[in-house]
């Protein structure tokens, strides 16, 4: 009589990689229902125009490289990497801008190197980096925050229209408030703030709304034990430590509050979503609490000192590069080996 | 003045950084970076002749070039200043330690031929930088090189084990995350 032996562990959590970018779709709808109420339905159009190319060049890469379609295409990695994407980019972009960042992010940032697991550079921000310095006009300019229930606001027909005929509709925009903050360094920081509508009562107005759904959408996940507190946190303690050594609450050429950056474009997006990559970002705990706050610190001193308004692509990109070093440095001890790797007397 | 200083090491460092921004010292780059220890070495190395030569031809620049005339053999003779120097290290290191010159040895010649050598001692004349900045920008220059070919050699053996498509395995792949990092870097444009 065969009897079977099942080893331990026996009681094991359903994670599955389907399971875990499931659940991370699930999370980013805070934000994307924040975006949509503050900016009108473009970002829905990006998130499903994107998700249709990643899964084509995923589907393309696939059959080339002779590999099994269903099982790669099941882990929906892909649609996690196209709605952060489609997240990222600005709403009513042209179809083309999403589709060159789309296939250049799967098919040159992810599946050259192996696909799933091997990717060095987070794809998305990928996408998003070779967007913003190729076609820096389309990257640059942001719906109006108008509110989907306002007159003259984009409904869902226009904004497709927006996205597949994109001469044949004209979208109110509006510079971002980082944007405007980086240009105007001469005002004081209450002049800027009633000048321009765009600002609300932390940050700019919707965007401190689209920010706290990203972090209540992090924090779900959190909960989940998705991912650790590690990266995140100290992220958002670095980005808050400079910004309130620099803040000098008068002048707009300090750079804004430290209310201003946590709750201004994509920090908290890129806090909970990005910098959380399992396979881009450092491993250990302790690598990860370097990697955070080194982002953290590149997003403040890009936005501030830097030429691009936003960092949160940039910075990633660079801790990305970096993160295998820091891995190489903070390599856990073993139980039962001594520091140096070598087995303790 | 020590503002001046930092922005010119930021600026060789970070935002014209001599590989992924200049693309000056590819061959090393590309050459030395497959392992981790190696990268080390020639980072060190590197480091130490590309601060002597850019002094020393600064010197044979304004002492010696200039005031005989001879402007226009400024790149020859900085290639034989950069052969001296780097031919002078080694028998300096041999001779004072055995153990360092067992780490860099082998790289020392090789840094002879490294572009980004002579790249900064020209960049030095063209910039009209005094002394003292020749120092700093050749010191900023050779810590942006070894920073990106440490953080890049340590990339490379993470990337030696993924599943890289045939066609790009190798160089390939090395030549296209070396691409997609001076994308990244693009990000400390305007910085100083």
């Amino acid at each position: 009589m065969a009897l079977m032996r099942i080893t331990s562990p026996h009681a094991h959590g359903p994670l599955s990689t389907a399971m875990v970018m499931r659940t991370v779709l699930l999370a980013t709808l805070p934000g994307i229902v924040a975006l949509v109420h503050f900016f009108g339905f473009g970002v829905v159009v990006n998130i499903l125009w994107a998700c249709l190319v990643a899964v084509g060049c995923e589907a393309l890469v696939l059959k080339l490289r002779k590999r099994p379609l269903g099982f790669y295409l099941n882990d929906a990695s892909a649609l996690v990497t196209a709605t952060l994407l489609g997240i990222a980019l600005p709403p009513y972009a042209p179809w083309w801008l999403i589709a060159v960042g789309v296939s250049f992010a799967i098919i040159i940032g992810k599946h050259l190197y192996g696909g799933m697991g091997y990717n060095p550079f987070n794809p998305a921000m990928l996408g998003y980096v070779v967007l913003l310095i190729s076609f820096p006009l389309e990257m640059t300019t942001w719906g109006a925050p108008l509110g989907i229930n306002q007159v003259g606001a984009p409904g869902l027909l226009t904004a497709l229209q927006a996205c597949f005929m994109p001469a044949s509709v004209d979208i109110a925009t509006m510079a971002t408030p980082l944007d405007l903050l980086k240009q105007n360094d001469s005002l004081l920081i209450a002049n800027l703030w009633t000048q321009q509508p765009v600002f609300g009562r932390w940050a700019g107005l919707g965007w401190e709304w689209v920010n706290i759904g990203f972090l209540a959408g992090g924090a779900w996940l959190l909960y989940k034990r998705i991912f650790t507190w590690h990266a995140p946190v100290t992220m958002l303690a670095s980005l808050t430590l400079l910004a309130a050594i620099f803040y000098d609450s008068g002048s707009s050429a300090s750079g804004g509050s430290p209310a201003f950056h946590l709750l201004s474009g994509g920090t908290m997006f890129a806090a909970f979503f990005i910098i959380t990559d399992p396979v881009s970002s450092a491993v250990s705990n302790r690598g990860k609490l370097i990697y955070g706050a080194a982002i953290g610190a590149l997003i403040y001193i890009i936005r501030v000192w830097g030429n691009y308004p936003d960092a949160v692509a940039f910075a990633v990109l660079l801790m990305n590069f970096v993160a295998p070093f820091i891995d190489h440095y903070t390599q856990p001890r073993t139980y039962g080996h001594s520091k140096g790797g070598g087995r303790s007397s | 003045m020590l503002a001046d200083y930092s922005i010119l090491l930021i600026g060789a460092i970070l935002v014209n950084n001599f590989v992924l921004v200049q693309f000056l010292g590819l061959c090393p780059f590309m050459g030395v970076s497959n392992k981790l220890e190696t990268a080390m070495g020639m980072s060190m190395a590197t480091t130490f002749v590309l601060t002597l030569a850019s002094a020393c031809s600064y010197l044979t620049h304004t002492y010696l070039l200039q005031p005989l005339g001879l402007d226009y053999l400024k790149t020859i003779s900085f290639i034989l200043v950069i052969a001296v120097v780097v031919q002078f290290t080694e028998m300096v290191v041999r001779k004072s330690s055995p153990l360092l010159h067992r780490v860099l040895g082998v790289y020392l010649p090789l840094i002879t031929t490294n572009c980004a050598v002579l790249g900064v001692a020209l960049l030095n004349i063209n910039r009209e930088h005094d002394f003292l900045q020749s120092l700093f920008y050749g010191f900023g220059a050779a810590v942006g090189f070894s920073m990106v070919l440490v953080l890049f050699a340590a990339m490379r053996e993470r990337l030696a084990v993924a599943d890289v498509p045939e066609p790009f395995q190798g160089p390939a792949i090395g030549m296209i995350t070396a691409g997609l990092m001076s994308l990244a870097f693009m990000g400390f444009a305007g910085l100083v």
